[in-house]
This record gives structure tokens, sequence and C-alpha cells, in this order.
């Protein structure tokens, strides 16, 4: 196994004019894991990225790649596979636009005809870009990252655009980029698209930190949600009224939120209610996300 | 610095607009190498030509530079504004972040690029010119030493014209702005300035130095030579001197200005 450098993002601001895109941000980004760099639209993700790469130099702070800046690096392209918003000439065909980047990175013709296999565009090499689809050119800003077999990859929204076998097969190569020991960052404005795929969380909003950590402390922080039906709804409905618990009326049942199944089982265990349904909700990370963003003043 | 040529070249070669700008010119060059040299050699009603001999094969070969340079002057802009234009720029800077080697490749890759030009412009005015000129006029003077001079040089002035438009693409960067300014100051701005400066005898030495009239310098001959109505011209290592400080203010300008600043 291979050991890839971390991305190390330290108090890192950038400013334009008024607007403070990024403020005083810092996170890191381990090898062998894959990275959700979670935001809500315009908070700051892609300013951070290009930062990362060296495209806009930082108001203060710093970015480093296995310790150094991106720009520092011989052959940044080699050791990092990119793929902000996919931009091509629309009259290079998809093959050529891959050769126009091969010898910075060091490879070679057969490396662009494998990673148009690699990402499905192998038909349409020859076809000129002005052509494709929003999706086959994600694939082909993903050929481009992917070319120099690199062990750092940032990506920058890679599922927009994808249709739903495009978005499981990018799940499953990015799982096995995280497997092999790379790092793996990836960017999104969704948290459900990348709860299947990501082990970490960085969450950011206005540009601040407001989250990181492994994906499964967020689950901690999400408010429990318990399903009950009892034999008898009146018993049920004066021990919640006893225990103080918060209660809707849900079909044939309540919904109690922010208790587990556990402290109801228990609790109507000791009242002696019969229960004939206890369910554990699946925790809604998407809340958790909307309320970690939402927040004015951010807890940490 | 290899790999960086190696990858401006193949931008330049993958998309259809060199050939385009190369067969365009190749056109327009043949016609003109025809015009000029019917309207040199052609008798007048008194028996009289406009000009003969050597001279006039030098005023038609010459014309390649007076009117063909828009072509590699266009695709050089184009090289580098397509960049911004298209976005492709920060793919280009994630491969190659060092501004410096990013100018000097592309520089580079475009000089070459001009170097064929220039050699396609020649062939085509030579062909277009020389048959009238052996049919109507005194010859074609191809091996005749001014002759070969004018040639060989017009190779260099049209690749030095490339550079320059990539000099300038890289300090303009929006496409549409730069083609304007290359047009209107190649086909309106110049020759007006030059027939005006030049009419004014204290001023003759700033039409000297506009590119346009450097190039001509540098050939040794222009087509507003031809017609008798040019001002005095700077001796050929001035107008290579010229043409070489646009480059390089131009150039310098940029990589401190447009390739510093965060691309965007
Ligand atoms: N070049 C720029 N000039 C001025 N403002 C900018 C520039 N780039 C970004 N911004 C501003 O910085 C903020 C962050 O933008 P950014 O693109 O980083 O957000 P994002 O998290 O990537 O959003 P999205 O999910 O929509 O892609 C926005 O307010 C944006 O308007
Ligand atoms: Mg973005």
């Amino acid at each position: 196994m291979v050991s890839a450098p971390p991305i190390t993002v330290e108090r890192l601001t950038k400013r334009f004019g008024a607007v403070t895109a990024v403020d005083d941000l810092t996170f890191t980004v381990e090898p062998g894991r894959v990275t959700g760099f979670l935001g809500p639209n315009g908070s700051g993700k892609t300013t951070t990225l290009r930062m990362v790469t060296g495209l806009a130099r930082p108001t203060a702070g710093r970015a480093l790649v296995g310790g150094r800046p991106y720009a520092d690096h011989p052959h940044p392209a080699r050791l990092v596979g990119t793929s902000l918003e996919a931009a091509f000439h629309p009259g290079r065909s998809a093959l050529n636009h891959l050769r126009v980047y091969a010898p910075q990175v060091g490879v070679d013709d057969r490396r662009c005809h494998e990673l148009l296999e690699l990402v499905g565009l192998a038909p349409y090499a020859k076809r000129r870009v002005g052509g494709f689809s929003l999706g086959m050119r994600q694939r082909l800003g993903l050929a481009t990252a992917l070319l120099g077999d690199p062990q750092v990859v940032i990506l920058d929204e890679p599922a927009n655009g994808l249709d739903p076998q495009g978005i499981v097969w990018m799940r499953s190569l990015l799982r096995a980029f995280a497997a092999e020991g790379r790092t793996v960052l990836v960017s999104s404005h969704v948290l459900g698209e990348v709860q299947h795929t990501v082990d970490d969380v960085v969450v950011i909003a206005r540009g601040r930190l407001v989250h990181a950590s492994p994906l499964g402390d967020l689950t901690r922080l999400a408010e429990p949600e318990t399903f009950v039906r009892a034999a008898d709804a009146g018993r049920l409905d004066a021990l919640v009224a006893e225990r103080g618990w918060h209660a809707e009326g849900e079909a044939g049942g309540v919904l109690l939120r922010g208790v587990t199944a556990d402290e109801v089982g228990a609790g109507a265990f000791a009242a002696g209610v019969e229960l004939r349904q206890l369910t554990d909700r699946v925790v809604d990370l998407e809340n958790v996300f909307l309320r970690l963003t939402a927040d004015q003043e951010v807890p940490r | 610095m290899t790999a960086a040529l190696k990858s401006e070249l193949r931008k330049l070669l993958s998309t259809r607009l060199w050939w385009i700008l190369l067969g365009v010119m190749v056109v327009y060059l043949v016609f003109i190498g025809v015009v000029m040299a019917f309207s040199l050699t052609i008798e007048t009603p008194d028996g009289t030509r406009m000009m003969g001999g050597v001279d006039a094969a030098v005023a038609v070969y010459s014309s390649t530079n007076a009117i063909g340079y828009v072509f590699p002057l266009l695709l050089g802009t184009l090289a580098f504004t397509a960049e911004h234009r298209h976005r492709t720029i920060e793919q280009t800077l994630l491969v190659e972040p060092n501004r410096d080697v990013l100018l000097a490749s592309k520089t580079t890759a475009t000089l070459l690029l001009g170097l064929v030009f220039g050699v396609v412009a020649v062939l085509s005015i030579v062909a277009g010119g020389a048959p009238l000129l052996v049919w109507q006029g005194d010859g074609a003077y191809l091996t005749d030493p001014d002759v070969v001079a004018v040639l060989l040089l017009s190779v260099a002035v049209m690749a030095v014209w490339a550079v320059l438009g990539v000099v300038l693409g890289a300090l303009v960067t929006n496409q549409v702005v730069a083609i304007v300014a290359v047009l209107a100051f190649t086909q309106f701005v110049e020759p007006i300035a030059r027939l005006a400066l030049g009419a004014v005898d204290a001023l003759s030495g700033v039409a000297q130095v506009l590119p346009g009239a450097a190039a001509d310098a540098v050939v040794g001959a222009s087509a507003f030579g031809a017609f008798g109505d040019d001002g005095d011209m700077l001796p050929r290592w001035g107008g290579i001197l010229v043409m070489l400080a646009y480059v390089v203010v131009l150039g310098v300008v940029a990589r401190l200005t447009t390739l510093r600043r965060d691309v965007r």
C-alpha cells in the first residue's frame, strides 16, 4: 500500500473585495479515506479547492499537499488529480483534450485511451467535446484528473450530471482509491449524495468551518426519532405526557422526537404499557447538515 | 519545458483554427500576388510600367508582410485568449503552475507554427506573383540576393507577428476585445496613422516605430513603398529591434499583470 500525502488547510482565508468567501478555515484530509467537503451553494468550497491547487492565491493562511504548496511540487498534476469546473475547448476531440495535458502529466497516448475506456467515453474518443452532454463532460473531466494515476484526488461536485449508474460507479471508484491508500477529497452541496461514500466530513457555511469529523460522529449529532404504537393509545399518551416527550401523531401511532427507542422501550416497560411497535427511525443526516449550515452562530 | 512545449503544440494543432487561418491566408496571398504583379507590370496607355526588374519582384513578394501578417497575429492572439474564453486556462495551470514556463512554451510553440505560416505565405505570394512577373514583366528574380533576403525575412517577420499575438493575448485575455483590437489596429488605425504621421515631418519618427512600419523595415520594402507615398523607414536592424521591443514589453507587462492574478 502506498502512503499518499495528506492535504492540510491552515487558517485559510480568501476575500473578494467585501466578500469573504473563505474565512479562517482549518482542516486536514487524511490519506486512505474519502473526505466529503460539504456546504451550501456559495459557501466557499470551490474557492477553497482552487487555493489548494494553486489556482487562486489565499488572502491569508495556506493550503498544502504533502507539506508543500501545490505549485511547489515538481510535477503537481502527477501527484494530485484535480477536476473542478469541467472546461474544454469545444473544437477539440475528447482524446486530444487528454493528449494536450498528457506531456506534463508524463503519460503517453495509450494511457489517454485507457482513461477514456475507464470513464466510458471510448466510443466518443474522436468526437469534438462541443457536442458532449453534461455527464459526458463530467466524465472527461474525471479522466483528465486521473491521467497521472494520482495519489491525491480532488473533485469538485463530481456527481453533477451523472446518471444513477454513473453515481454508483463513481462511488465505488472513490472507495477503491481510499482502499488503495490515496487521499480523496470530494465536494458536494448535498450530504445525501456522498453519505454512502465518505469516511470523514468537513462541513462549511459562509466560508467558515462548522463541523469536521468522521461521518459517524455526525450521526450522533442527529436528533433520534422513534415511532411507537401501543395497544392502548390512551395509556401511551399518558406516559408521553408524564415523561414530557415531544410527540406527533402519525399513522396509527406517535412519532417521538429526541428520544431513542431504548428509552421509550424502558419507559413503557416500567409503566406497564403494552407496545405493538417500537421503531428506531433512520437518522436523517440531511437534517443535521441543514441545521449545521443554517445556524447563524455556528457550534464548534 | 519540453513537455510544456509539446502540450502547447498539441493545443495549437488539435483544433481547426490553424488550418482555417492557413487556408484563408493561402487563398488571399495567391490572389494578392496576382493582383500586385498584374498592377505593377501592366503597361499604361503611354507605354510605361509602374515598376520593372528586381524592384517589381521585391514589391510583389514583400506584400506577404504588408498584407498577410494579420493571420499569424490572429493565430497567436487566439492561442492565448482561447484558454480564457473556454476556461481551459485552469487545467493548463493545474499541469503547469509556473507562469513563466507557460508563457515561454506558448510563445515558442506559436513561433514554430508562425514559421510554418511564414513559409506557406511566401510560397503563396510567389505562386501568385511569379508567373505574371515572368510573363508580363522582366522575370521572377527568385535567385536575386535582394529577393532572397525579402523572402527569408518575410518568413521570420511572420513568425514574430505570431509571437506578438501571443503576448497580446496573454495581456488582454478577453477574446472578443483582443480580436477587435487586432483587426482595428492592423486594418484601420495603423495604416491611417502611418499616412498621417508620415506626412508630418516632425512625427514621421513616430510612424517608423509603429509595429507594421517596423516589420516593413525588416523586410526592406512595403506596399506603401511600392506606391511611393511612404515616409522614411528604419534600417533593417532597427526594425528588428522595434518588433522585438513590442514582444518583450507586452510579454513583461502581461506576465506582471494578467498572468499574476488568479484566473477566473
Ligand atoms: N472570482 C470571484 N470574484 C468574486 N467573488 C467570488 C469569486 N469566486 C467566488 N466568489 C464568491 O465567493 C463565495 C464562495 O463561492 P464558491 O464558488 O467557492 O462557493 P461554492 O461553495 O463552491 O458554491 P457552489 O456549491 O454553488 O459551487 C460566493 O459568494 C461567490 O460569489
Ligand atoms: Mg462550487
